[in-house]
């Protein structure tokens, strides 16, 4: 790690002088191309493939399974594939389901979260058990019965099925969130809160005004966070979605995997991976960060 | 809607809708005329989510629970039916495949799944240059959506020498092995995609857990003369001891779940070697449009979870507080 490289008097399993010792040296560096070597084939060679078989004609892969680069390269592939299967509007539809998914979780968990941390009305302690037990029932568990439910709100006598609705609402209904954002509102001093109530600042403002703005870094992790679970979500909205019309990438892959030149395939299934890696890798610090402090201590 | 209140402290005005306060309630310390107004405008920030949990959370919870007892065709009311959904499924000779594949596939997830990961953050922690791109390697594989990383796995396992697979271990002169297409092989093909699509959170977890360890420890067992293995052995991992156990447990809970590996790449097959609880459960409901006997289903997945981590913490408990 770069922090480690500084000469820093930080240690690892490993010290200085286990370092300066030839044999174990020369051990870690064997251990540490291993690692690398492993990483690359695992971590970066199915992707490179990807990108490759997503330019290939069939003969070529069938000739060559293991080159990385296209003989002859056909690049059209990605072009046929994006108006051959109907890629647009799958990515379209898949962009709008994680957006609205990602506005309700954000909107739900910040202000639970606020309402938990910040206002801590006296029933606040049960609903806040009654939010975190949901967290104990998987969600393959109550599969059926959500489906029911989205099919016949009660009360309500409407169905949402196959509108982005069945996808958004149930998306919120995700304690995790609001775990994170009431443990990271209570970090906030309470003495703002009070000097802006003696302003005559109301509960909203003291929302707006002080807890989101100060609340930068735990909002980025929630984005993230639901935005990467919606874009990866196949079985829910394979259940509540019938309509091709309808369908993210995610479903849609699948059905038209059945019929379909294995290069427009994969020349779909790389139209698929490119915009979560593109957020991973452009917003990796706070992925890896998140990771580690929403994990476990 | 009650509006936030502002700050006018004698002014107690009674909430609408807000429940009784009753004195003795173990609440915080404040005043009575502030804790209605807090329990009403903290009523209203709680709405979103006190709606969606109750339609999409607490709801379905507790109808499952009445499904499992119940036959609805979604037409007419349903019709209360007793034991029948579970008798039926226990006359189905698919349940015991089903559910000993399931475990199967769960033992072998440990059985890669726990130490890979592990290593892998262990030699990538003394990591001096270079950590950073290994930490996005490690984690690539992870924001691959599920469906992608299932159906480019299944075009790697293709059968015959032209399948990736195969030829790569062609290179070093074995197989082609049929992969999908056996059964014996199957339910690894599945495990190994699961694994590779599911190791870099561990490895970042277990990462994260790592730089927590107290370098003194290690400085104090280095002056004791610990060679580098037995610092490993006998301070990294009785540290990590806790993340270890609560992983485990979140790793098992996850593979008796496991549902689009099986789904899309084998569909059940072959001879029934895929099929899992889930795919059973998805076929009930959608394919055949039995809820009951699917919900009957769910309810058992969800005891064997309950009674699975039950024994899991009471077998770790020693361990874990030693």
């Amino acid at each position: 790690m770069t922090r480690r490289a500084a000469a820093a008097p930080v240690r690892g399993i490993l010290s200085e002088r286990d370092w300066g010792r030839r044999r174990t040296r020369a051990g870690w560096r064997g251990l540490h191309t291993v690692l690398f070597a492993g990483l690359v084939l695992f971590g970066a060679l199915p992707l490179l493939w990807m990108i490759r078989a997503a330019a290939s004609t069939t003969t070529d892969l069938v000739q060559r399974p293991l080159a990385l680069w296209p003989d002859p390269a056909k690049w059209s592939n990605i072009a046929d594939a994006w108006n051959l299967l109907g890629i647009d509007q799958y990515l379209l539809n898949t962009v709008w389901l994680v957006a609205g998914s990602w506005l309700v979780q954000l909107v739900v968990a910040t202000a639970a979260g606020f309402a938990l941390a910040v206002i801590r009305p006296w029933y606040g302690r049960f609903v806040y058990a009654a939010l975190l037990a949901t967290l104990f029932v998987p969600g393959t568990v109550t599969l059926v019965a959500l489906y029911l439910t989205v099919l016949d709100l009660p009360g309500l006598g409407i169905s949402i099925a196959d509108t982005p609705w069945a996808i958004w609402l149930p998306a919120g209904a995700h304690a995790f969130n609001i775990l994170l954002a009431k443990q990271f509102f209570e970090t906030i001093p309470r003495e703002l809160f009070e000097a802006a109530q003696v302003d005559g600042a109301g509960w909203f403002t003291v929302f707006r005004r002080i807890v989101l703005p100060m609340s930068r870094p735990i909002l980025a992790v929630i984005s993230l966070l639901s935005i990467m679970t919606a874009w990866k979500d196949f079985l829910w909205p394979l259940i509540v979605l019938p309509d091709p019309a309808m369908q993210p990438l995610s479903v849609a892959l699948p059905r038209l995997a059945q019929n379909t030149d294995p290069a427009y395939l994969i020349a779909g299934l790389l139209i698929a991976s490119i915009p979560p890696i593109l957020v991973f890798l452009l917003f990796q610090r706070h992925i890896v960060r998140g990771i580690g402090f929403t994990g476990l201590k | 809607m009650t509006s936030a209140p502002t700050h006018v402290p004698a002014a107690a005005r009674e909430a609408p809708g807000s429940a009784p306060v009753r004195r003795r309630a173990p609440g915080p310390r404040r005043a009575s005329s502030q804790r209605r107004r807090s329990a009403a405008s903290g009523l209203v920030f709680l709405l979103p989510a006190l709606v969606l949990f109750g339609y999409f959370a607490w709801w379905p919870i507790g109808r499952s629970v009445v499904l499992a007892f119940q036959q609805t065709n979604l037409v007419d009311a349903p019709q209360w039916v007793g034991w029948q959904n579970f008798e039926q499924l226990f006359a189905d000779p698919l349940l015991p495949t089903a559910a000993l594949n399931t475990l199967w596939f769960a033992a072998l997830s440990l059985l890669i799944g726990l130490p890979i990961p592990l290593a892998v953050a262990v030699v990538m922690s003394e990591l001096r240059r270079g950590g950073a791109l290994a930490r996005v390697l490690a984690y690539l594989p992870v924001v691959i959506p599920p469906v992608v990383s299932v159906l480019l796995w299944k075009t790697f396992f293709n059968p015959g020498e032209q399948g990736v697979v195969n030829a790569a271990l062609g290179v070093v002169g074995l197989g082609p092995y049929p992969w999908l297409q056996s059964p014996d092989l199957a339910m690894p093909s599945l495990v190994i995609v699961a694994t590779w699509s599911g190791a870099g959170t561990a490895v970042l977890i277990y990462l994260a857990a790592l730089t927590g360890v107290s370098t003194e420890l290690y400085d104090a067992a280095e002056l004791d003369g610990a060679s580098v293995w037995r610092r490993v052995w006998h301070v990294t991992l009785p540290q990590l001891r806790g993340v270890i156990l609560v992983l485990l447990l979140l790793q098992i809970i996850g593979a008796l779940q496991v549902f689009t590996e099986p789904y899309v790449m084998t569909d059940g097959g072959p001879a029934n070697a895929t099929v899992t609880v889930l795919l059973m459960i998805y076929r009930y409901a959608f394919l055949f449009g039995n809820y009951g006997v699917a919900t009957a289903l769910s309810v058992l997945l969800a005891a064997g979870l309950v009674v699975v981590s039950a024994v899991y913490l009471r077998l770790t408990r020693a361990w874990s507080t030693s």
